[in-house]
């Protein structure tokens, strides 16, 4: 091994060991080139599959390259066998806002009804895969039989591939021989038209996507709770406070570190959720039901593939949550909570 | 929700007597009848709806496609294993399996790999950049495929990996990864430093000690790191559905489509095809649900 000394906290540097200090880029490769070593590869890769295509992507938004236009030269086969190739007159340009314009406008796609649809979404999707995995997580923290076998049956639906769930809930939810529309049938109620409505669409949608997401975050918030010192419940329980005041001012204040974070990443999950409204809904009836994310990919690739438009989509969806994370960390953070 | 079935419903009764457990709550005594059957009433109905669907799938998977249509409600019909022979003997679905096996085993072992030392790195050294790159992990999770999925098919394209299962397997990696150093970093920061110091004082250098002392004790991380990774590169359609042309280079995520053309959906196919798709899945997460209340816990508290 080298002589370099492991630094595993930031502990200052021993200084004055060295008789003669280098210049500080090489001071400062020597102390941290292991951990650039490690984190290298990471950044390599995602810098070539991220971040360019991302600044591509930006770029290209301003652009109007579609599959039809991005040859930058037509080739015709002339009688005798050999290529005439000739610069292609509408080959895609710089188009400035142009795309932005047409989006907003409403003119390409239903942007701000997506957006009010991806709204709706988001939120009951989160605030119930919050809801239900707190109510569960604190349920199975406390000993009793089967808890085991409980957490296991609960967290099964994360092993099932989201489009496996997709299909297995479209299969319920089918109109003519769907379980959801026979136990209706079975109790007395008409059957529903599930995707004739973008409500009763949506629903079916976000029933999917709230089985599929409850075990994330209950294991999550149980695993939190877990690490929330027994102390404090035993002082709380001689103090006489009731199970809603512990649960209010212990467990709640313990989890939020946890709390934060899932909420934060669940909400941006969901928000780019595509395999769901994508097979489940499939945008039924007429596009009603699109979320942002799967409504640009149809309104982008379905026909000629439109790259810039999908590029503008993209930029605004990626404009749209780094505002809402910049609001809830500064919402955060005067609740007093560096995060 | 009944979050708060109650626990101590007698103060009194809650007296510490001895050795208290570690549990918080340690009131099997205390719960009354009443309590007892709501508690496991509410969890017996949340495990049946999480069960359920998989169940009734599976159900379906054993009718024959006539019974499958109809509406009437029929937990068992005629039961064959017509709709599995066709599945495995008829389609290419053997040789999606294999292509999905490979891809998901890759993204696994490359993810694992990577997010460790990544997420090594990020929790013991205090190195320049390091806070920008705990930033762009998150901000890396909020890039729609839409955006991204034509500049990385251009690149792939220059590298010529086109319509091959490497190409699946990078970019089933972009995924993970970053979500996947985020939890292990966490993990990693729940195991004391006083052992890391242990180590290089018995002449361990920094990769020696990733190696040898932190790496094994990660165990229940790594757990969760695998199942996180297996899972993406298993139900991944997108990426899959971009890059790979040839029908015998399919994924079975991508694959599976087939069966669900958009006017005649071959439902009791489907129904088979996504038990046995999910099989693999189920035995991934049979091994790593043990650790994954305990490998997913420090991950989500230290952000």
């Amino acid at each position: 091994m080298t002589t370099v000394t492991a630094d595993p906290a930031p502990a200052p540097a021993p200084a004055g060991r060295r008789p003669k200090q280098p210049s500080r880029l090489r001071r400062s490769w020597d102390k941290h080139w292991y951990a650039w070593a490690m984190v290298i590869p990471v950044v390599v890769v995602l810098a070539v599959l991220i971040f360019y295509p991302l600044v591509r992507g930006i770029y290209l938004s301003f652009t109007n390259l579609t599959e039809a236009n991005q040859a930058a030269e037509i080739c015709t086969r002339s009688i005798t066998g050999s290529e005439v190739c000739k610069p292609n007159p509408n080959r895609w340009e710089f188009v400035g806002l142009d795309n932005y314009v047409r989006v907003l406008s409403g003119e390409v796609g239903e942007f701000w009804q997506w957006t009010a649809v991806t709204l709706i979404w988001t939120v009951a999707c989160v605030v119930f895969h919050y809801g239900l995995g707190l109510g569960l997580a604190v349920m199975l923290n406390r000993p009793m039989w089967g808890r085991t076998l409980y957490r296991i049956l609960l967290v099964l639906p994360w092993a099932v591939p989201a489009f496996v769930s997709a299909f297995a809930w479209k299969f319920i939810f089918n109109e003519r021989f769907g379980l959801a529309n026979s136990l209706l049938t079975a109790v007395g109620i008409d059957p529903v038209d599930w995707f004739g409505d973008w409500r009763t669409s949506l629903l079916t949608a976000i029933v999917t996507n709230i089985w599929l997401g409850v075990p994330f975050m209950m294991v999550a918030l149980l695993g939190g709770m877990q690490t929330i010192p027994a102390e404090l419940y035993e002082a709380a329980e001689i103090d006489g406070a009731t199970p809603w005041q512990r649960f209010k001012n212990i467990t709640l204040p313990g989890l939020r570190p946890v709390s934060m974070t899932v909420i934060l990443l669940g909400t941006i999950w969901t928000f780019n959720m595509f395999p769901i409204i994508f097979l489940v809904t499939e945008g039924q009836p007429a596009g009603e039901s699109e979320i942002l994310v799967t409504g640009a990919y149809r309104a982008a690739f379905e026909g000629i593939r439109n790259y810039s438009l999908s590029s503008t989509y993209g930029v605004l969806i990626l404009s749209i949550l780094l505002v809402f994370s910049v609001f809830y960390r500064r919402m955060l953070r005067k609740q007093g909570e560096v995060w | 929700m009944t979050q708060i079935a109650g626990t101590g419903t007698l103060p009194a009764a809650a007296v510490p007597r001895g050795a208290r457990h570690s549990r918080p709550r340690d009131s099997r005594s205390s719960r009354s009848p009443a309590k007892s059957i709501l508690l496991h009433g509410t969890l017996i109905v949340a495990s049946l709806i999480a069960i359920g669907p998989i169940v009734w799938v599976l159900l379906s998977s054993l009718k024959p496609g006539y019974a499958i249509q109809s509406s009437d409600l029929t937990l068992v019909k005629d039961p064959t294993l017509a709709n599995y022979r066709y599945v495995l003997g008829e389609t290419s679905f053997l040789r999606w399996f294999g292509n999905s096996v490979v891809v998901a085993a890759f993204t696994m072992a490359v993810g694992i790999f990577f997010s460790a030392t990544t997420g090594y790195a990020l929790s013991r050294f205090n190195f320049p950049g390091r806070r920008p790159l705990m930033m762009v992990f998150l901000v890396t999770q909020m890039f729609p495929v839409a955006i991204l999925i034509v500049p990385i098919y251009t690149i792939m394209a220059n590298l010529g990996l086109i319509n091959t299962l490497p190409s699946l397997i990078i970019a089933n990696l972009t995924i993970a990864v970053p979500f996947c150093a985020w939890m292990l970093k966490g993990y990693f920061d729940s195991i004391p430093t006083s052992l890391d110091e242990a180590a290089s004082i018995d002449g361990c250098g920094p990769f020696a000690t990733f190696w040898r002392v932190v790496l094994p004790l990660a165990r229940p991380a790594i757990a969760v790191t695998a199942f996180y990774s297996f899972l993406t590169a298993w139900g991944e359609v997108a990426y899959a559905s971009a890059f790979i042309q040839e029908d015998r280079k399919f994924t079975l995520a991508y694959g599976l489509q087939q069966f669900v053309p958009q006017f005649n959906p071959q439902w009791e196919y489907l129904t088979a095809a996504a038990v046995l798709v999910t099989v693999p899945a189920g035995i991934v997460f049979f091994f790593a649900q043990r650790h994954l209340v305990s490998g997913l816990t420090a991950g989500g508290t230290k952000g």
